[in-house]
């Protein structure tokens, strides 16, 4: 739910905005809470999210999930079926919130398969569409810019990502390409002329496209609001993540230059690459900022791809990735929305480098995936939360004790003293509910502080 | 010279290599000398990468290199030498992953270091897995698959190509392959990346 910012916003510091958004997060006021357990249990899990953020000991350490297509599968429904069956999705989803013992908000990957179709979207396949019901939504690995294009997404990046960029991905907004620059608005005689070029029916198209992609956007939004009447209103489950963002490196090297492309660039025209990614850095904060004003919770998750260890050396993550990953942070955390580093891969090679850098304190928070963790806590446990790391591989092919040993050496290693969250590594698609549970009692039972 | 062509694609000198590789042969150089110094060259890169001293984007950048010298030595060659290879190997992404990028490296190296390598692409069903180790002979499978989704068909996949001969040996690897998922998937060995696969096919091979 948005809010509305207080009038002396621009006045405040970074601390007071985060601590003013988290408080409109975590307050139980003008939230559906429907009954006193309801109240209680939201009281309790945001509080408990709040205190390891700030890196003051919880009460027990927050138990969260990843959740992708394990949702569907675990209820019996499958992927396609989140897709494009709001009903059954909403009622697989309250399955799994009920049947596991959870504390936060659990969506699983509930999607409004019908706006991918009307957009007619190239950058991913998903189930139901190219995909069978039964597989998960995949990203359609490509060039969607080319090399000689990079001058014109310096010089003007919003413009390329709507008039270049959009036009190749959803076939639909192909009209988009031939929208003309709105420098007319700022003279009576002009106005005219500059409407005029809205006449191409490709355009009138694209925005007949986008007005019913956004109808199908409010539906969802709809069937969202019922899941919640459940799942807020009954079980009193926070939400935790209010928005996406990428590094900038990322938006560059996976959506439109592809891996083969930049890592080319990379050595090509290094030059290039670096004005890209500094261009994108407000774009990315912008992005971050936008969509936590919009939710009411100030958390915006970053997944991490290609700076990870092995994809390129620590010298070149210095150079092309962290600089403006690290200014998309600052810029997130000083509009005190809380940057949640979803981090792939390992990342051993480059906690120095991140540790070192100056980052605000207790205003981030980073999900590692395969990163020694007590290497993690070493280096980060003075001034920022971590979390993750359990396996994807346990929760599929492992038994209940392996997974509750894997926690509770976790537990060991990273609670003391408070900023430490649970969250497995990878997004869950594929799970057995025994090692779930497994999962989820042992946090409970051991992470307990006081 | 030849020396020289190690050198500039070792140190990612795209243009200076290409243009030594020509100049070899404008100054007579046989086909297989300017190709031999690619493989050398390769090999460093190679070692570089199991020392974590080289990644992706040099990867990426000698496989691009040796590509366009190929281009160059090709119209030289009167007959294909006939180049020993270490063995057969067939990899593919499995059924339901789409993900190439990872496959791609690892079909480049096992190339690179001498094998015979059949890339059956991506979302690879059980079926054409057997039908190309059936077809080729080839004792040594690769599976690969990023997404976790890629678990259980590649468990589907290595018991259906040791039912049609167990002597072929599988290995898998991928974003969320570990250890675990090789006891799982009933496959041989778990390789952490190119390198590890080129290694793992040469003890077999």
């Amino acid at each position: 739910m948005a809010n509305t910012l207080p009038d002396n916003w621009n006045k405040l510091t970074p601390e007071q905005k985060l601590d003013w958004r988290l408080a409109a997060w975590s307050s139980p006021e003008g939230k559906p809470l429907n009954t006193p357990q309801a109240v209680a249990n939201f009281t309790a899990a945001t509080r408990r999210y709040i205190d390891v953020l700030k890196l003051r000991e919880p009460d027990r350490v927050p138990r969260t999930l990843i959740l992708g297509d394990y949702v569907a599968h675990y209820a019996g429904s499958n992927p396609g079926e989140f897709f494009y069956d709001y009903p059954k999705a909403i009622a697989a989803t309250i399955k799994f919130c009920k049947d596991f013992d959870i504390e936060y908000g659990a969506g699983g990957n509930f999607m409004p398969g019908k706006l991918f179709d009307r957009l007619g979207y190239r950058l991913y396949r998903w189930p139901g569409g190219a995909l069978a019901p039964t597989q998960g939504f995949q990203f359609v690995e490509g060039e969607y810019m080319t090399a000689d294009e990079y001058d014109a997404l310096i010089a003007d990046p919003e413009s390329f990502a709507m008039r270049v960029f959009t036009p190749r991905v959803m076939g639909a907004l192909g009209g988009l390409g031939m929208v003309p620059s709105f420098f007319g608005t700022v003279e009576l005689p002009f106005v005219p002329f500059m409407l005029a070029g809205f006449s191409a029916p490709p355009t009138h198209e694209a925005f007949k496209a986008l007005l019913e992609a956004n109808q199908i956007v409010l539906e969802w939004f709809g069937a969202n609001a019922q899941l919640g009447a459940v799942t807020m209103g009954e079980m009193g489950l926070p939400g935790t993540m209010g928005g996406f963002s990428k590094a900038p490196f990322d938006y560059l090297g996976d959506s439109l230059r592809g891996t083969r492309g930049i890592m080319m660039d990379m050595y090509r025209r290094p030059a290039k690459v670096l004005a890209a990614v500094e261009r994108l850095v407000p774009m990315a904060i912008q992005m971050g900022v936008g969509a936590a004003n919009g939710s009411g919770t100030p958390f915006a998750m970053l997944p991490l791809h290609k700076g990870a260890d092995g994809f390129m050396s620590n010298a070149d993550f210095k150079k092309f990735y962290w600089p403006t990953l690290k200014a998309t942070i600052e810029g997130i955390a000083q509009e005190g929305v809380v940057p949640m580093m979803f981090v792939e891969g390992g990342y051993n090679q480059r906690l120095d480098i991140i540790a070192e850098s100056g980052l605000p304190k207790a205003a981030t928070m980073w999900i590692f995936d395969q990163t020694d963790m007590a290497q993690a806590k070493a280096k980060f446990g003075s001034w920022a939360c971590i979390g993750g790391n359990v396996p994807a591989s346990l929760f599929k092919a492992g038994t209940p004790e392996q997974i509750g040993d894997y926690v509770k050496k976790l537990v060991d290693v990273c609670a003391p003293g408070g900023g430490f969250f649970l969250s497995p590594g990878a997004v869950l698609d594929q799970a057995k509910a025994e090692n779930v549970h497994a999962y989820l009692k042992t946090a409970k039972d051991l992470g307990v502080y006081r | 010279m030849s020396q020289q062509l190690i050198n500039a694609i070792t140190e990612m000198q795209e243009e200076e290599a290409v243009a030594l590789a020509q100049q070899m042969l404008d100054e007579g150089a046989s086909p297989s000398a300017v190709l031999d110094a690619c493989k050398q060259a390769m090999d460093v890169i190679g070692q570089r990468f199991e020392k974590g001293e080289c990644f992706i984007p040099e990867l990426i950048l000698a496989g691009e290199m040796l590509s366009q010298v190929a281009k160059i030595v090709k119209p030289h060659i009167q007959q294909e030498a006939a180049e020993k290879k270490l063995g057969k190997v067939v990899v593919g992404t499995v059924a339901g992953d789409i993900h190439d990028i990872a496959k791609d490296i690892v079909v480049f190296m096992l190339d690179i270091n001498g094998f015979e390598v059949t890339d059956l692409g991506v979302d690879v069903p059980v079926a054409k897995f057997v039908e190309a180790v059936k077809a080729t002979g080839a004792k040594i499978v690769g599976l690969s698959g990023f997404l976790t989704l890629a678990y259980d068909p590649m468990k589907e996949t290595t018991a259906a190509v040791k039912a049609l001969d167990p002597e072929v040996k599988v290995m898998v690897g991928g974003g969320q392959i570990d250890e675990q998922i090789r006891e799982y998937t009933g496959a041989d060995a778990y390789g952490k990346d190119a390198m590890a696969a080129v290694a793992i096919a040469k003890g077999w091979a």
